[in-house]
């Protein structure tokens, strides 16, 4: 689908009302974190970089958003949610068996790291690991469906929408204390906000 | 580095020196009394709508009162952002382990570490219990009874009703009356709007919801601006929090509240009454004596703490003769139904939860299930709605990104729906440790039928009222709870109970639990405003007892 607000971009508020100093020293810290592992290593970090690039994919015409930083940091941080099912390791711990046992199926499938199959190939083995079909001994004892959905679903996609490209795309409102909103009802919008673009 | 867990905030306590942070000022501080060590009359381990309300009153009627949170004292002027990942900083986000058929999500969606507690976050729908839902065994024949009268509740109500000033309507269409909200109702939002029409046509009642956010500036806060981020903390102080509401009052009356103060164990003496706190502050472990300690850190963290409180004499936890301790845990459901409508909804906009209604509350016929349920309008944030397409739609990659981008025309109701009490639900202890050394809470929870058919029918309803307001492409998202209840119930006696209608231990005297742990059912509304009558009710008994000579 194409992006229905092209000229709508949410960091052109950045001086504006609605933002905050503490938002802006947040955003600014965020936007310019680097994808540097101390915990990864580089096979890791390649495997992750395709993960995030099939599963959160870049927005069109925008300024991409730096998501696989966000992850690592995240994983570096060993950084929790306050739950997580009973025998899945904690975020460090199952982010490294996973992206291991997701590069030995691809080896295993195609014979090459799952950074270099194509694009089809990788969303197929994506695909049956989203529905619990991977069962590779790389696995151990971490249940791939229920790190996909527990563990790596809400990680990239967390990351993902934590930045201000993706919140221009959907046309989101972004940042917005101290201004806030007058018109709330249906179908109005302030002049602050996203123009939506008729095809 | 990463503003997602390290904030300096999280090892640094801003409470000492005789004074404590001024959460309506930037920079600003109120003077405040400190004990040391010295013995207290009560010890308060947590800050939310159990802890901050307790402290407050009992501080009033001059009792030395010490109240301590986990987490960490903010001033939302200054510290909150526009944000969803960077206020992580306000959940619970410390291990714990969840199983059970339907393991729960916790963090974020329940779960809050701060001065303030889950009040910083939550979405301050403020609704009374439908009166019969405190005896839902006796009058509705299903459940168990509350030890408490609905109208001695109904008083509780109105005052925690006037001090967090809740915007409500001026007539409120269920139950018995109930004076006039404080301040006049918000504007609705868009989501509000297709809630309204969806239920005049379906020919039901509605109103807009009884809500913590102001309607007119009071005092040093400003009216709420609509900016949306409720959930993730009001950073323009509008948000009627225990943060910016109790704690203030308490600091004023006497309380010190200590911050990032984590009570890891309830000392108990040979006679088997407490003694204090071991708690770990700045780096180490303390103990604070006291007369009496109150657990209210909400129905996982308190349970957590009576259980990792076991001792020779009390070897099952403390204050566990019953056995119930840990058992019950309740939530609410929370299933949604979403459409897609022509005119822009934008649900980022204002309260998430301007409109409700109450009817599935009220009525009960027409139900193949025991339980009522309310319903109320939605405004998903978008990290927040991204993890909810991808979990209910199985949605990732460019779907993913393009249903993302149609977010703007999408509007959803969803539940708050009674679980009803299970023992087979509950809290234990796991057997790693945190970062305090303390065992980790297991969470086991399984829906029963009574909750699945419960579910169906109200996201059937849900999907006809959007539906009738010419919304198309309708889901379900069958996979949410939210609110947490029971794991310390109250009731008539000790063995079907842990603590009594004063929340007071069967087994240990001076040993109290304040918070939503109590609740012996979960009714079918959002629990906070129970809570705080309930802690309000709480210290008016302990007044009463005490001027008895029967603390």
């Amino acid at each position: 689908m194409a992006d229905r607000y092209p000229d709508y971009d949410v960091l052109a508020k950045w001086d504006s009302p609605s933002f905050n100093d503490k938002t802006r020293e947040i955003l600014h810290a965020r936007m310019k974190l680097l994808p540097r592992s101390k915990h990864l290593g580089e096979a890791r970090v390649a495997t992750l970089a395709r993960l995030v690039q099939r599963v959160t994919p870049q927005p069109e015409g925008r300024a991409p958003a730096n998501t696989l930083a966000l992850v690592i940091a995240k994983i570096d941080a060993d950084a929790g949610d306050g739950f997580r099912p009973a025998g899945l390791p904690r975020v460090r711990a199952a982010w490294q068996c996973a992206l291991d046992a997701i590069n030995a199926e691809a080896r295993e499938g195609h014979g090459a790291a799952f950074a270099d199959i194509s694009d089809a190939q990788a969303d197929v083995l994506l695909k049956a690991l989203s529905e619990g079909q991977l069962h590779g001994a790389a696995w151990g004892n971490l249940d791939a469906r229920t790190f996909w959905s527990w563990r790596l679903i809400p990680d990239l996609v967390s990351a993902h929408w934590a930045h201000p490209s993706l919140w221009s795309a959907m046309g989101f409102g972004g940042p917005a204390s101290p201004r806030g909103y007058l018109r709330q009802q249906a179908g109005y919008r302030d002049p602050w906000e996203a123009e939506w673009e008729h095809a | 580095m990463i503003d997602q867990r390290h904030d300096t905030l999280d090892h640094t306590p801003r409470c000492g020196d005789g004074r404590a942070p001024d959460p309506l000022v930037p920079a600003g501080w109120l003077p405040m009394r400190e004990y040391g060590e010295d013995e207290v009359d009560f010890v308060i381990v947590g800050t939310g709508a159990g802890g901050a309300p307790l402290a407050a009153k009992l501080a009033e009627q001059g009792f030395s009162v010490i109240a301590m949170d986990a987490g960490a004292f903010f001033r939302p002027l200054e510290d909150f952002a526009s944000d969803e990942m960077h206020q992580r900083k306000l959940y619970w986000t410390d291990d714990r382990l969840v199983d059970g058929d339907n393991p729960l999500q916790l963090g974020a969606n329940n779960s809050g570490k701060a001065v303030g507690g889950s009040t910083i976050h939550f979405a301050m729908v403020s609704l009374r219990f439908r009166p019969e839902h405190f005896a839902s065994r006796s009058k509705l024949g299903y459940g168990v009874d509350w030890p408490i009268d609905w109208r001695e509740m109904w008083r509780y109500y109105e005052e925690v009703e006037r001090m967090l000033h809740i915007s409500g309507p001026v007539r409120y269409p269920w139950g018995p009356k109930r004076p006039r909200y404080p301040l006049r109702v918000h504007p609705m939002n868009a989501g509000a709007q297709y809630l309204a029409r969806g239920a005049k046509a379906l020919g039901i009642d509605w109103t807009e919801t009884p809500i913590a956010t102001l309607s007119t500036p009071i005092g040093k806060a400003h009216p709420c601006v609509y900016r949306g981020f409720c959930v993730t903390g009001c950073s323009t102080n509008a948000k009627q929090s225990a943060l910016v509401t109790w704690i203030p009052r308490a600091i004023r009356a006497g309380a010190e509240i200590r911050d990032l103060a984590m009570v890891g164990r309830i000392e108990t003496d040979a006679s088997g009454r407490a003694t204090g706190v071991h708690y770990h502050r700045a780096d180490a472990w303390h103990f604070q004596k006291a007369r009496h300690v109150v657990a209210a850190g909400y129905a996982i963290e308190t349970p957590r703490l009576l259980l990792n409180s076991a001792n020779a004499a009390q070897p099952d936890g403390l204050a566990n003769s019953s056995g119930l301790v840990g058992r019950n845990l309740m939530v609410q459901l929370n299933q949604a139904a979403w459409g897609e409508v022509d005119k822009e909804v934008r649900a980022y906009k204002g309260p998430p939860s301007l409109a409700i209604s109450e009817h599935w509350n009220y009525t009960d016929a027409g139900k193949d299930y025991l339980g009522g349920w309310t319903y109320m309008s939605q405004g998903p944030l978008p990290a927040q709605w991204a993890r909810t397409l991808a979990r209910t739609r199985g949605l990732w990659g460019q779907a993913l990104v393009d249903e993302m981008n149609r977010a703007n025309h999408t509007v959803g109701l969803k539940m708050v729906g009674e679980v009803l009490p299970n023992e087979a639900n509950r809290v234990t202890l796991a057997d790693e440790t945190d970062q305090y050394g303390l065992r980790i809470p297991r969470v086991t929870f399984s829906y029963s039928d009574n909750e699945k058919r419960m579910m169906r029918h109200a996201v059937a309803f849900m999907k006809q009222s959007l539906e009738a307001t010419g919304a198309r492409d309708t889901w379900d998202q069958m996979d949410d709870t939210c609110h947490l209840g029971g794991t310390a119930r109250m009731g008539r006696n000790a063995a079907t109970s842990v603590v009594d209608a004063d929340g007071r231990s069967w087994d240990v005297p001076n040993l109290w639990v304040c918070d939503g742990s109590v609740f012996p059912t979960v009714g079918g509304v959002n629990p906070s405003l129970t809570i705080q009558a309930l802690a309000c009710r709480t210290a008016d008994r302990i007044g009463a007892l005490a001027r008895r000579g029967e603390l």
